[in-house]
């Protein structure tokens, strides 16, 4: 639907997806500064409704999931036995609807609709649970004019939804589930909407700038937000909650898959943990680029980027634990040059204002 | 990227850029690596690096020879390179060590794009 408008694209986990409609930096700063138009339509959407939906996914998620009240919403970790992280996601508990709605990565709906039906029927839970990432749209707004650009097109009120809940609304006249978060470090809103009303709704927003996937990536890296697959993969770059700085969203009072390991290594501690970067030197991390203390290898960047906002290169790496304190100077290696770095919190849009 | 330079004959030395289609498609370039002078490249050699928001791109020597000058201003302002590709973005000079009939001409480049 987005091939009339220019812009370029890419293959993003089996979809075809925008990267740019006009520039990464004019995109960017639309969201900091106003407000952007994301198509986020890739990412999956599972249904879990039943008698024991609340029970399910308490013992599949890290956090607490009785805590949500009907319209809440709650970021959270999917473990292995290991306590390695398959995928984050947010589960919202519906409003006036019964169930739930998560929300797992791109090409993961299929998996986590799998995984939730053997462990129903190992657990003999009364669940119906289904992958609806075909039937919903999903379109995000992010920015400080996000909720009263969204405001003016609605039935109700998108201002009175406070942050991390979600309502029913009619938006540009289709009924949408409307929920106040999102994946930039900003205020804003993301839509959930029947696929075949999804253009309707787009054109509704057409006033507001449209984002690709090139700035919905540096818009999350620089607060602090993790790219699943990328900064945590359970083949490629298997993390625990620990490791990837999210133990704020483990309940250690709750029941769930990958408990006893990850209780194991807070005791034991992790040998390494997710730290952010600041290039002190010229050159720009990427995915893989090694990270060097005297000489050794102490870590490994897996995200990074020129910063729009701060004109800096940042980056998230895992380093060992005792080379991870604010303020360590380490090296990264890029194309055989030694640049240096400083560590530094990785949540960049608090730690560098 | 396949290669996408161009090149512009100055008093005995080839001036070197990058297309407009080529900055196009790689987006807001933010950071650039340029050779030192004295540095030799054969041609087709990687002479330096381009990089912008999304992606690293090696730029190739379009002639074999030795660099002469290397365009400071980019250090500061990669942007250039978006704004004014066949100006004030333009990369290296070099003194070739062959003649230029191999590359292509404009129109004949414009028809791979």
């Amino acid at each position: 639907m987005h091939k009339s408008s220019g812009a370029d694209f890419t293959d993003f986990g089996g979809w075809t997806m925008p990267v740019a409609f006009d520039s990464i930096r004019q995109e960017h700063f639309a969201v900091r500064d106003a407000a952007g138009l994301f198509d986020v339509s890739h990412m999956s959407e599972v249904v879990v409704r039943g008698p024991d939906d609340r029970a399910l996914l308490n013992r599949l998620t890290t956090n607490d999931v009785r805590a949500l009240t009907p319209g809440d919403a709650q970021y959270t970790c999917f473990l292995n036995e290991s306590g390695v992280i398959i995928d984050d996601a947010v589960v919202y508990r519906q409003p006036k609807r019964d169930g739930y709605l998560f929300v797992p990565n791109v090409g993961h709906g299929e998996l986590m609709t799998t995984r939730l039906l053997e462990y129903a029927n190992e657990w003999s839970m009364d669940v119906s649970i289904s992958d609806s990432t075909s039937e919903l749209a999903l379109v995000a707004v992010q920015g400080p004019d996000a909720v009263e650009t969204v405001d003016a097109v609605s039935s109700g009120s998108v201002s009175a939804i406070s942050r991390f809940s979600c309502c029913r609304l009619e938006v540009a006249g289709v009924s949408c589930l409307v929920a106040r978060t999102g994946y930039t470090g900003e205020d804003g809103v993301e839509i959930f909407v029947d696929s075949e009303d999804s253009e309707e709704l787009w054109a509704s927003l057409n006033s507001v700038q449209p984002c690709g996937l090139g700035a919905r990536d540096t818009l999350r890296l620089e607060a602090g937000l993790l790219l699943s697959g990328q900064d945590f993969d359970p083949d490629d770059e298997p993390r625990t909650p620990i490791e990837a700085g999210l133990t704020f969203v483990v309940d250690f009072e709750t029941e769930f898959v990958g408990r006893q390991a990850l209780e194991r290594q807070r005791e034991s501690g992790p040998k390494q943990r997710l730290v952010g970067l600041r290039i002190e030197g010229r050159g720009i991390p990427r995915n893989g680029y090694d990270v060097l203390v005297d000489g050794e290898r102490i870590g490994h960047v897996t995200s990074g980027t020129k910063s729009p906002t701060f004109n800096v290169p940042l980056a998230f790496c895992y380093v060992d634990c005792n080379h991870a304190d604010p303020g360590t100077t380490v090296q990264v290696e890029v194309r055989d040059r030694m640049v240096e770095a400083t560590v530094i919190d990785q949540r960049f849009l608090e730690t560098l204002e | 990227m396949e290669s996408h330079e161009w090149t512009e004959q100055r008093d005995g030395t080839v001036r070197v850029g990058i297309s407009d289609f080529a900055q196009d498609e790689l987006g807001d370039i933010v950071f650039v690596e340029l050779p030192s002078e004295g540095e030799s490249f054969e041609r087709g050699g990687s002479f330096g690096v381009v990089e912008s928001i999304k992606a690293v791109s090696d730029l190739y020597a379009p002639v074999s020879g030795t660099v002469v000058d290397t365009n400071e201003a980019l250090r500061e302002q990669p942007e250039l390179i978006n704004d004014e590709p066949f100006d004030g973005g333009w990369l290296v000079e070099f003194d070739p060590d062959e003649g230029l009939e191999h590359l292509l001409t404009v129109d004949e480049y414009r028809q791979q794009v």
